[in-house]
């Protein structure tokens, strides 16, 4: 059986943070530069450079990409044939401390909601997940509040058709318009119960961006590129000032779920889609 | 291409529209949700606010921390809508101008109309890009809230846009 000591979870973890903070992922990057071409507006030109800029110099100089340096979120998928010596969650809450302590990153975190607090780094929000195999993946997801704070959740009836569905997903990146860094990557998760439905959006926002998306679970109604489509339409545009980039992708996942319900949830990321993820 | 300096008077904002570009060289201050919510108690309690207010520009902003060799961290802007319930008190008391990201309460719009403000918007999610602007930080007050303490920045030529103009014109109210 192999082992896995907690330390290396945890060098894992700093390392991750600050990876992701400071260096977009390529894909995003690279959906961005295919928005740019593709718009004529001289403003929306104009703020996709300072985007793709802004990663540019985030990745030269070290800096995070956005000070919002978010909620870490860490995702750990455990293959059931490891053994972990120490404190798994320890571990990664101390690796978090480090990591954003090393990265020069936001401490945004208060220790309660209500009553707040002076902030700190930790703790992220985390979730695990036992699979097949013998590693562990690792995945560091720093969440910004201005684009978390406008996700949705809700319960259809179970005979709800396709096109209610697929308007909330667009009044979601509606009512966010211009204030939570458009162009957004909509994360959406059909199924389950309500908590899961939330886990799943949260989940599709770490899918790659590929164009036409790749894995799609509805492959004959090609329902995410038709969702990308109309929000493009929407003119909220980069920075919420107009164009034809309002969103660079939508993702669904699915699960089963009950007769009686139909749970829908979105979770939209602002244009800093920041994730890293190792393997052990 | 228009310049300005604060503190900021009618005659350097009154010619600004909706939508133009202008660059701010200067002191800026940095205040957030919690940071608004301390102002407003020690002007409605009669106390001294922690800097000269006339004239001034707040920025929506909580820097990351700063690495070794550079002025400032990450710096962009957060989401203005959520100081709106607090921002005519504070144009009232005299702030001139506030730097953000995102639309704005009609109320917000009516008073920046009142009392002849400026909002502005900043390039959002750009804080690496914008930390370049920012020559020098110097803390200003409530240091225990972290990074939504209040922090003076002195900027060279931050880029901004005109959000709504002093007569009360939105960019987001604007035909594209």
């Amino acid at each position: 059986m192999k082992s896995i000591a907690a330390s290396k979870i945890s060098s894992t973890v700093a390392e991750l943070c600050v990876r992701a903070n400071v260096r977009l992922r390529p894909d995003v990057v690279s959906a961005l530069k295919k928005a740019y071409c593709r718009e004529n507006s001289h403003r929306a030109k104009e703020l996709l450079r300072a985007i793709i800029a802004n990663a540019a110099i985030a990745q030269r100089k070290r800096l995070a990409i956005c000070q919002d340096t978010g909620m870490p979120v860490v995702f750990l998928e455990i293959g059931q044939e490891i053994r972990i010596i120490g404190d798994l969650y320890a571990a990664v809450q101390r690796g978090i401390e480090a990591g954003y302590r090393k990265g020069f990153l936001r401490n945004s975190i208060v220790r309660d909601p209500l009553t707040r607090g002076r902030p700190s780094y930790t703790p992220a929000v985390i979730h695990t997940d036992i699979v097949k195999g013998n590693s562990l993946k690792i995945t560091v997801f720093p969440k910004g509040f201005g684009c978390e704070n406008k996700s949705q959740l809700k319960m259809f009836k179970p005979t709800a058709e396709l096109p209610e569905i697929k308007q909330l997903i667009i009044d979601a990146v509606k009512s966010a318009g211009p204030d939570a860094c458009p162009p957004y990557i909509v994360g959406v998760g059909i199924g389950g119960t309500s908590d899961y439905a939330a886990l799943l959006a949260k989940k599709a926002l770490l899918r790659k961006i590929t164009y036409p998306v790749t894995r799609t679970v509805y492959p004959n109604s090609k329902i995410e590129d038709d969702l990308l489509q109309q929000i493009n339409r929407l003119n909220i545009g980069p920075m919420g000032l107009g164009g034809k980039t309002t969103a660079l992708a939508v993702h669904i996942e699915t699960y089963p779920t009950h007769i009686a319900g139909l749970p829908v949830a979105v979770n939209l990321s602002c244009h800093a889609l920041r994730s890293a993820s190792q393997v052990l | 291409m228009k310049r300005i300096t604060p503190p900021l008077d009618s005659t350097q904002i009154k010619k600004l529209h909706r939508g133009e570009r202008v660059f701010l060289s200067g002191f800026l201050y940095t205040a957030r949700d919690q940071a608004h919510k301390r102002l407003i108690a020690d002007l409605l309690s009669g106390k001294k606010l922690p800097f000269a207010i006339k004239g001034s520009v707040i920025y929506y902003c909580g820097p990351t921390k700063t690495p070794h060799g550079l002025a400032v961290g990450s710096c962009g802007p957060t989401t203005s809508s959520r100081m709106d319930a607090f921002t005519p008190i504070l144009l009232r008391a005299g702030l001139c101008a506030m730097i953000g990201k995102g639309n704005r309460s009609e109320e917000v719009r009516q008073a920046v109309k009142r009392y002849r403000g400026v909002y502005f918007l900043t390039y959002a999610g750009c804080g690496a890009l914008l930390a370049q602007y920012v020559k020098k930080t110097t803390p200003v007050t409530y240091k225990d809230l972290g990074p939504e303490a209040i922090v003076q920045l002195k900027v060279k030529d931050f880029p901004l846009i005109v959000g709504i103009d002093t007569r009360g014109r939105s960019i987001y109210n604007a035909k594209r």
